[in-house]
């Protein structure tokens, strides 16, 4: 077997692993949280009855173990179960109407929205901090340079709200060119969807690339004093085309990885941004959901989340062992 | 028009280090002809890099040109703009750096990187470039000169990537190579082809040179004038025979002397003794290969075995066994006539104790953190039990041991010492423990001669006071000739030889042992071309593609 491929399928092996893990750490916590749905609906008057009827029904008076492993054995076949919220409790007074949104239906919109901005920014934001990171290595130490160190730090150093309300200022109110309100709905036409992405993604593309901007010119200079780029310069090769040609190579596996980062925080830390431009993603969706302690929905939010992330670290593992000439030309 | 291809005059080069600039090269006038070839030898920091860079109008970050004239071609590199040196640049000088393993790019094709220069200047087409370099690889004698340019660099051996540089450096024809020290990391068999290879197509191509090396027998085959640098400053200049047979200076003499230091035969061990270490049939193994098959050799008080071989050939391994850190798969190790626990984890801490190691990279075997003090006094302080007055004591005594005055040296960091200074303290820590059995593992060869001159007399001193026994590995046979009792000699994890010195370096030989002794530079400026032709050219071509296969 190529190397290659032995190393994919190890990592990919760790990364179920990980996320077996990381499902029983996301229950206990979930768990943890003072207070239980039948409460938070039903409120502070509510009768003791009500609320062990409620509880008995969603199936919450059952040890912890045994509602970890229904919950596991059903995420496996892929039923993340059914919303607490939206389940019909028509059948407390014995009319059963036997529909209930499942947790999957309730989520894939909102997730399908969250993975279109992440996307969108993504597309933005890597190409311009990797540029950005390459010319503030080639012209390191000068006005440039330190104008994108500066720019960009300020930028990250920034509350996110507080940037998304200065584009808002800037580009949609003063100068209206994009809309300040991004509620897309489905079936929208894709440009109408993405000129309403526009501003969010410009807003976490700004909170995103001080990283990848400074990790890249970190990597590349990092290597500027290595024997090869010596090499390259005595050979008379542009000084660009000695960073992207001799240097940018092999400082890929750093940048990737601090990519793959971003792009994890694209997806699950992205609410403020969310609640700001209106924007119907997965992470509001998450935060209603824990106020209510809508159990199964938090839960299989957490674990998209980790899934997201270990996916994306894997990504980037396998990336970074496939820039490596080495790994890929074995002798 | 001047005569000169290249006229540096008045030379000055500083270097930074904190906020002061220090002088590295102090007033330096440096000519070169047409087709010359030019050797600089000195001691490492005497400024030979430095200066052989400054004639391509180049200098490292941290170092700048503070004074003097560089014309190359008529053409003042001073003052040229960065762009019209950069068109100079790999066009009509190149260079050759010294290790080719790491100046080659891990990322792409020996064949990109070639073609590199030819393209981006103008010089020709990416497919006129890439059979001129099947052309240059075949007159280089690299094996498969059709498939090689395919190769990454680390799939290509250290001797074969040298080559493949200096084609590199070949690929715009220029006027000027700059070699820097293009066989110092090589075995002396693979230093042979690649000094006929670069002999070979500097003559063909009438290319000017300027050599720059440590080894006085390198640019003897090399040079048709040798310049002595000293601490920056130029000692002499002349054509290379008269230079060898006629040295003015005294510096200049004391680096011929270098070679002459040898160790007077000691007594052969009684027949009945027990070594202080045995090795017996060791045969060890990384992960599923065997790398040691069937090693033995004994080592008797007070005695210096060398074992000798090409990188490769099983000599570290061996001392990581002796040492307990890799556990070999049959046989054994004894110490004083008893078994050794083969993993260094079983082994109690006075049998850990009496085995010691230097090591090659003094700079890297150092905790760079840690003051002198605290790297000698730990050993003293775990294997002797001493604390506070007795153990500052001790190591301020074996700090006198090895001749560094205590006071001045004891609270200082690795980083503010030299080369030398530095595997002296290497030296006294393994001293620390008060060890029977010190492996020496290539402790020279990142020193300079005189240097490793002084290393190589404080261990022979410290041997006759201590009773100490060494095993001194070492690819460099002129160590050997100086300060070995016995010989073991190594290749592809077997031993082919072994015996007292005096027989080893008399005939009849193994065929290895006579490839090895014989491929060791002379100071002759004919050996190599005889050499060559005694073994006939053609043959290291083959030998080389035997290699490969």
């Amino acid at each position: 077997m190529h190397p290659v491929l032995k190393i994919i399928l190890q990592r990919l092996a760790l990364g179920l692993v990980t996320l077996f893990v990381v499902s029983i750490v996301i229950f206990t916590a979930v768990n943890m949280l003072p207070g239980d749905f039948a409460q938070a609906i039903l409120g502070q008057g509510a009768t003791p009855e009500a609320v062990d009827a409620i509880r008995r029904d969603l199936g919450l008076d059952q040890p912890p173990v045994t509602r970890y492993l229904q919950w596991l054995s059903g995420a496996l076949q892929g039923d993340l179960g059914n919303s607490f919220a939206q389940a019909n409790f028509a059948s407390f007074v014995g009319a059963d109407s036997g529909v209930r949104t499942t947790v999957a239906q309730q989520i894939a919109p909102r997730f399908e929205n969250t993975m279109f901005l992440a996307g969108v920014t993504a597309a933005i934001a890597v190409p311009f901090a990797v540029t950005l990171g390459i010319l503030a290595a080639l012209y390191r130490n000068s006005v440039f340079d330190k104008a994108a160190n500066i720019g960009t730090l300020t930028s990250i150093s920034s509350p996110e709200f507080f940037v998304a309300y200065i584009l808002i200022l800037f580009l949609a109110v003063l100068n209206p060119m994009l809309p300040s309100l991004s509620n897309i709905y489905e079936g929208m036409p894709f440009s109408e969807r993405l000129e309403k992405t526009l501003l969010p993604a410009l807003t976490l593309t700004l909170v995103v690339t001080a990283h990848m901007m400074r990790m890249t010119r970190a990597a590349i200079l990092n290597l500027m004093a290595s024997p090869y780029i010596e090499m390259a310069r005595l050979k008379g090769v542009k000084p660009i085309r000695v960073i992207v040609r001799h240097a940018l190579p092999n400082a890929l596996a750093p940048i990737i990885n601090v990519v793959a980062l971003n792009l994890a925080y694209l997806i699950t830390g992205v609410v403020v941004v969310e609640v700001v431009f209106v924007y119907p993603g997965i992470g509001q969706l998450f935060v209603d959901s824990v106020k209510i302690r809508d159990i199964p929905v938090v839960q299989a939010c957490c674990l998209i989340f980790a899934a997201a992330y270990i996916l994306l670290n894997l990504t980037a593992d396998i990336l970074s062992i496939v820039s490596n000439p080495r790994l890929r030309h074995p002798k | 028009m001047t005569d000169y291809l290249v006229e540096m005059r008045g030379i000055h080069i500083e270097g930074r280090t904190d906020e002061t600039w220090m002088p590295i090269i102090k007033g330096v006038d440096l000519t070169l002809k047409r087709g010359e070839v030019m050797g600089l030898i000195g001691e490492s920091g005497a400024g030979k890099s430095t200066l052989g860079l400054a004639a391509m109008g180049f200098c490292r970050d941290g170092v700048r040109i503070s004074g003097g004239s560089v014309k190359f071609d008529g053409i003042d590199l001073l003052a040229a703009s960065a762009e019209k040196k950069r068109q100079l640049l790999g066009k009509r000088i190149a260079y050759v750096a010294q290790s080719a393993a790491a100046s080659f790019n891990p990322a792409h094709q020996l064949i990109d990187q070639h073609t590199e220069a030819p393209v981006q200047h103008g010089v020709m087409s990416r497919t006129e470039s890439e059979a001129d370099a099947v052309r240059l690889y075949e007159k280089l004698r690299l094996p498969r000169p059709k498939e090689i340019g395919f190769r990454y660099p680390h799939q290509v051996s250290g001797g074969q990537l040298q080559r493949a540089m200096t084609a590199m450096a070949m690929s715009c024809r220029p006027d000027l190579i700059i070699f820097d020290e293009p066989t110092t990391a090589l075995d002396v068999t693979t230093q042979i082809e690649v000094l006929a290879a670069i002999r070979e197509i500097v003559d063909e191509f009438d290319t000017a040179a300027i050599y720059i090396t440590h080894d006085l027998a390198v640019v003897a085959q090399m040079a048709d004038r040798v310049k002595v640098l000293l601490k920056g400053d130029e000692v002499e200049e002349n054509e290379t025979r008269e230079m060898l047979s006629n040295p003015q200076q005294d510096y200049t003499k004391s680096l011929w002397a270098v070679r002459e230091f040898k160790r007077p035969a000691k007594p052969a061990p009684a027949t009945d003794a027990t070594p202080v270490v045995s090795v017996q049939g060791v045969t060890a193994a990384y992960g599923k290969v065997d790398v040691l098959h069937d090693v033995s050799f004994d080592i008797h008080q007070g005695r210096t075995v060398a074992v000798v071989g090409e990188s490769g050939s099983g000599k570290s391994t061996t001392a990581r066994v002796i040492t307990g850190l890799l556990p070999p798969r049959l046989g054994q190790i004894e110490l004083d006539g008893e078994a050794l626990p083969l993993d260094y984890r079983k082994r109690s801490k006075d049998q850990l104790r009496q085995v010691q190691m230097i090591y090659q990279m003094a700079d890297t075997a150092l905790n760079p953190r840690k003051t002198i003090g605290e790297i000698i006094g730990r050993p003293v302080e775990f294997y002797g039990g001493l604390k506070g007055r007795a153990k500052r004591d001790r190591v301020a005594e074996l700090l006198e041991e090895i001749e560094l005055p205590a006071k001045q040296y004891l609270d200082r960091l690795p980083s503010e010492l030299s080369g030398g200074q530095k595997q002296r303290i290497g030296i006294a820590r393994a001293l620390a423990a008060e060890p029977k059995f010190i492996i020496c593992d290539e402790v020279t060869s990142a020193l300079d001669q005189l240097v490793a001159e002084g290393i190589l007399r404080l261990l022979a001193r410290l041997q006759d006071n201590l009773k100490l026994s060494y095993m001194f590995i070492t690819h460099d046979l002129a160590t050997v000739r100086s300060i070995a009792d016995e010989v073991v000699v190594m290749k592809d994890g077997e031993v082919v030889e072994q015996g007292p010195k005096p027989e080893m370096f008399q005939p009849p030989h193994h065929p290895y042992t006579d490839l090895l002794l014989s491929s060791v530079p002379e100071m002759d400026p004919d050996w190599l071309t005889n050499l060559l032709h005694e073994r006939g050219v053609e043959n290291i071509g083959d030998a080389a593609m035997q290699k490969m296969d």
